[in-house]
């Protein structure tokens, strides 16, 4: 067993009189891929933003590398090493795309990882980017963001993560909006992150792509875990059947934004 | 002593309420921070007083007059001015400060300014109340103010128009596709807003003379009741002007008088520090999580 | 035949990358005349002037610097309404020096910007966290309140305000001190601008939630930027006061608020050269409109409603665009 990164524990939020997500726990090793799944509106995202303290929770810890992290706000969070994408992306769209890492190089965590320097934030920022496909030797990655189509935004996105160093990425529906060889040409990122130990929860709608990278599944439906355990396990499970019963359509349902 | 500052306490309470209900309608209603409200307030003043000595029309008429003209005024400027840069908060601020001291300066301009610059008073004479006397123009006010906030709940709650209202100022969009027209919406509630803040000129300043200094003055005591009550909230307005004016009526009474603005502002800045969205405010997007 | 209007870029600049590509002289000319213009036009062309234009170049620099250090903020998304703050501030800390303890301008002046900056980034420092009109409202207010304050408690001279202030040695170091400042100023923020720290900025206005999620504290840099605005804004308060060898609480004014903010949408926001552009263009024809007394104050607010209302981009963008860009009519076939 190799150690344990994050810790969730008894989390729970309410809006009003919505509970957006009720008494969730669970653990996130280095190395390790761990994919959410649920129907829309069952708490994923809300679970992301308490992880990476855009939301403040009523109950419940989160310990990462036994440092509680619970409300803190999200640029400490992100400064002690959990990375996130955002379900809406919303880039810089006016800067070339290459220049939308730079906040990312820019941060005192970057800094602190390189011994107090920044080094030359463009070329490395044009490294990452090849990493998660962009052409280097073609105009793409000077494009404003502004020209870029949906898939390469979202990969900008995942960039943005990898040039923060993390130890834990959350990737909030990456795959949504990305046609078929998009995510295929992405998942061996993916895959090559988590071989490097970092460890990766991955919220998806796209189930197949989802099962083929990820051994380890949560199932949510209105705000509660209903389910853990592998792809077959999960799909298994009567209450995970119930839960998408009538809701074959999954697959359809992404949210385009 | 007690019961004076009881009193007047009340009054001067009525008074904020009343100042500021207008900027916290439009305000509530279409997400406007109308900084142009304070010129509008001294501009329904001198209007009243240009048509009763200039023009020689009757009070009654003046004021109705007056009314009307800040009703259309608030009208045009969302019209030429605010739709124009409909949803860029900072745009809509910079042009409604700007427009509001170009109406200010101007009547500065135009030497508006000395004693002569009064209101009658609607009806001369005092009552006693407990031993103080209180002129029959602040009784009025009191009144005026007790009676526009009850009415006002029961037009935001209860009528056609007011839950249109409300329903834009929730989501303007999902209005859209009820068929409630934002834009129409949008005029209409600035155009409310100048005719509250002209009914207030109206019953407020025959208490003293109308200056320039009056605009900046209400435009500040407004915002302090709308950031401490909570911008957009009608409740918030109603617990804040008791709040802000009770304490200003106590330092005007126990320091000086020319503490009065400071209590303002001071209750803006403690207000923003401990609590930034007031205290019934439910502008959560002003809060910077998401 | 049809036609349409083609706009072609002069080419010098790769402009995907910021990198220039210079090959001759004329091209280092192209990029440097627009630089020069502010340098010598500030350095050597004013000063040709007569000595009643050079007192009204004097003005227009301070209000230049007041411009340049509202733009700062614009960039990171705070909106002024409070210039005068700075300027109030400035001229206190500095007249309350000079006055008080004989303290000269060489010394008072610095004093005055950097203490001046803490203690303006101190006040709005609450504020700080909150979106919106809440900055706006607030530095509406803030230069109010203190006036209010000086007159209620009668400190610092109370209504009569600080006189007898040490003035500059000569009307020459005068002249040049504020010019230099704000080309320093001017050209120093700029810089900063086209910095990654700029960047970083621009991005807080543009997405906060990005750059938090990128583990930058951007309460950290709000605060740093209010420094850096305050300080300048403070300077020219600072400069102000033993210019006019007075600190009072005119200059808590609304000139000092309102000027700069026009001065911006006239020139242009979203580039320092736009502020500058319009407080040359402002403050000269409100010398010119001098006997209009406090109309000119009527017309600041309109230029303002006008600049934001009807010419978003404001003048300096459209030169920029004359400048960098030729334009042309072509014939194109209907088919």
């Amino acid at each position: 067993m190799s150690d344990v990164l994050l810790t969730v524990s008894g989390v729970s939020k309410h809006f009003g009189g919505v509970v957006a997500v009720d008494d969730v726990s669970f653990e996130l090793k280095a190395g390790e891929i761990v994919g959410i799944i649920g129907p829309n509106g069952s708490g994923k995202t809300t679970l992301v933003n308490i992880i990476t303290g855009f939301v403040r929770p009523d109950k419940g810890r989160v310990v990462f590398k036994k440092e509680d992290i619970t409300g803190k706000p999200p640029y400490h969070i992100t400064d002690v090493g959990i990375a996130r994408t955002f379900q809406m992306i919303r880039p810089f769209y006016q800067l070339p795309a290459y220049k939308n890492l730079i906040p990312s190089l820019f941060s005192p965590r970057v800094r602190r990882l390189l011994g107090g320097k920044y080094g030359d934030r463009d070329a490395v920022a044009m490294d990452i980017l090849e990493e998660v496909g962009f052409e280097r030797d073609s105009s793409v990655p000077y494009k404003s963001a502004r020209n870029l189509p949906h898939g390469y935004l979202k990969r900008l996105e995942l960039g943005r993560c990898i040039a923060l160093r993390p130890e834990v990425i959350i990737l909030d529906e990456l795959f949504s909006g990305m046609s078929i060889a998009e995510v295929t040409s992405t998942v061996p990122i993916i895959e090559k992150l988590r071989d490097e130990g970092i460890a990766i929860i991955m919220i998806e709608h796209r189930l197949r792509e989802l099962f083929q990278i990820t051994d380890h599944v949560l199932v949510f439906n209105f705000g509660r875990k209903i389910a853990e355990g592998t792809p077959e396990e999960v799909m298994n499970s009567n209450e995970v059947k119930e839960a998408y019963l009538g809701s074959e359509e999954i697959e359809e349902e992404e949210t385009a934004c | 002593m007690f019961a004076a500052i009881l009193i007047y306490g009340f009054i001067n309470s009525s008074i904020l309420a009343l100042v500021a209900m207008g900027f916290n309608l439009t305000f509530g209603i279409s997400g406007v921070a109308n900084f142009a409200y304070g010129a509008i307030y001294i501009f329904a003043g001198f209007l009243v007083w240009i048509f009763l000595n200039t023009l020689g029309v009757n009070y009654f008429f003046s004021i109705i007059l007056s009314f009307l003209s800040s009703f259309l005024l608030g009208y045009l400027m969302y019209r030429f001015v605010i739709l124009r840069v409909r949803g860029l908060p900072l745009s809509e601020v910079m042009a409604t400060f700007g427009l509001g001291l170009a109406i200010m300066e101007l009547f500065r301009y135009l030497d508006f300014v000395g004693v002569k610059y009064s209101l009658p008073v609607f009806i001369d004479g005092s009552v006693s109340i407990g031993g103080h006397f209180i002129d029959y123009q602040r009784l009025l006010i009191a009144v005026i103010a007790v009676v526009m906030t009850v009415a006002f709940y029961f037009f935001t709650h209860y009528t056609k128009l007011g839950l249109a209202f409300r329903a834009i100022a929730q989501d303007d969009e999902t209005a859209l596709t009820l068929g409630i027209d934002p834009d129409r919406i949008g005029a209409f509630s600035l155009a409310l807003g100048s005719s509250l803040a002209a009914l207030a000129a109206i019953i407020i300043l025959p208490l003293g003379t109308i200056s320039v200094e009056n605009g900046y003055e209400v435009l500040i005591n407004a915002l302090a009741v709308c950031i401490v009550g909570g911008l957009g909230s009608t409740v918030g307005v109603i617990v804040a002007s008791v709040l802000v004016g009770y304490s200003q009526t106590l330092t005007a009474n126990y320091i000086e008088p020319h503490w009065m603005i400071l209590v303002s502002l001071a209750a803006i800045a403690v207000v923003l520090v401990v609590k930034p969205s007031g205290i019934f405010g439910k502008q959560k997007e002003l809060e910077e999580r998401v | 035949m049809e036609r349409r209007k083609e706009r072609i870029d002069r080419g010098v600049k790769v402009r995907s990358d910021g990198i220039y590509a210079l090959n001759s002289y004329r091209e280092v000319f192209y990029l440097a005349f627009p630089r020069l213009i502010p340098i010598l036009g500030l350095l050597v062309i004013c000063p040709l002037f007569s000595e009643y234009w050079k007192e009204v170049f004097v003005s227009t620099a301070v209000y230049a610097l007041l411009a340049v250090s509202w733009e700062l903020l614009y960039m990171g998304g705070l909106i002024s309404l409070g210039q005068s703050l700075f300027y109030g501030v400035g001229a206190y800390i500095a007249g309350a020096l000079n006055a008080y303890w004989g303290v000269p301008p060489i010394l008072s002046l610095p004093i005055a910007t950097l203490v001046g900056g803490v203690f303006c980034t101190l006040m709005l420092l609450p504020v700080l966290r909150l979106r919106g009109i809440y900055f706006a409202m607030v530095t509406l207010v803030l230069p109010l309140l203190l006036s209010r304050f000086v007159e209620a408690t009668r400190i610092l001279g109370g209504t009569e305000g600080l006189t007898g202030i040490d003035s500059f040695s000569s009307q020459w170091v005068a002249f040049y001190l504020v010019q230099v400042a704000l080309l320093v100023a001017f050209f120093g923020f700029r810089r900063l601008e086209g910095s990654d720290y700029g960047l970083v900025i621009k991005g807080i206005n543009d997405n906060d939630r990005a750059i938090m999620s990128s583990g930058i504290n951007i309460y950290w840099y709000k605060t740093q930027i209010l420094f850096m605005a305050g300080a300048v804004g403070a300077f020219a308060g600072a400069y102000g006061a033993h210019y006019d060898m007075f600190a009072g609480i005119p200059g808590f004014a609304l000139d000092y608020s309102i000027l700069p903010i026009a001065a911006a949408a006239v020139g242009g926001m979203g580039s320092f050269a736009g502020p500058l552009l319009g407080a040359f263009i402002l403050v000269p024809l409100s010398e010119i409109l001098r006997a209009l007394g406090a109309l000119r104050i009527v017309f600041y607010g309109l230029f303002l409603v006008f600049a934001v209302v009807g010419l978003p981009e404001g003048l300096f963008h459209f030169i920029r665009r004359k400048y960098e860009q030729i334009e042309r009519w072509v014939e194109v076939d209907k088919g």
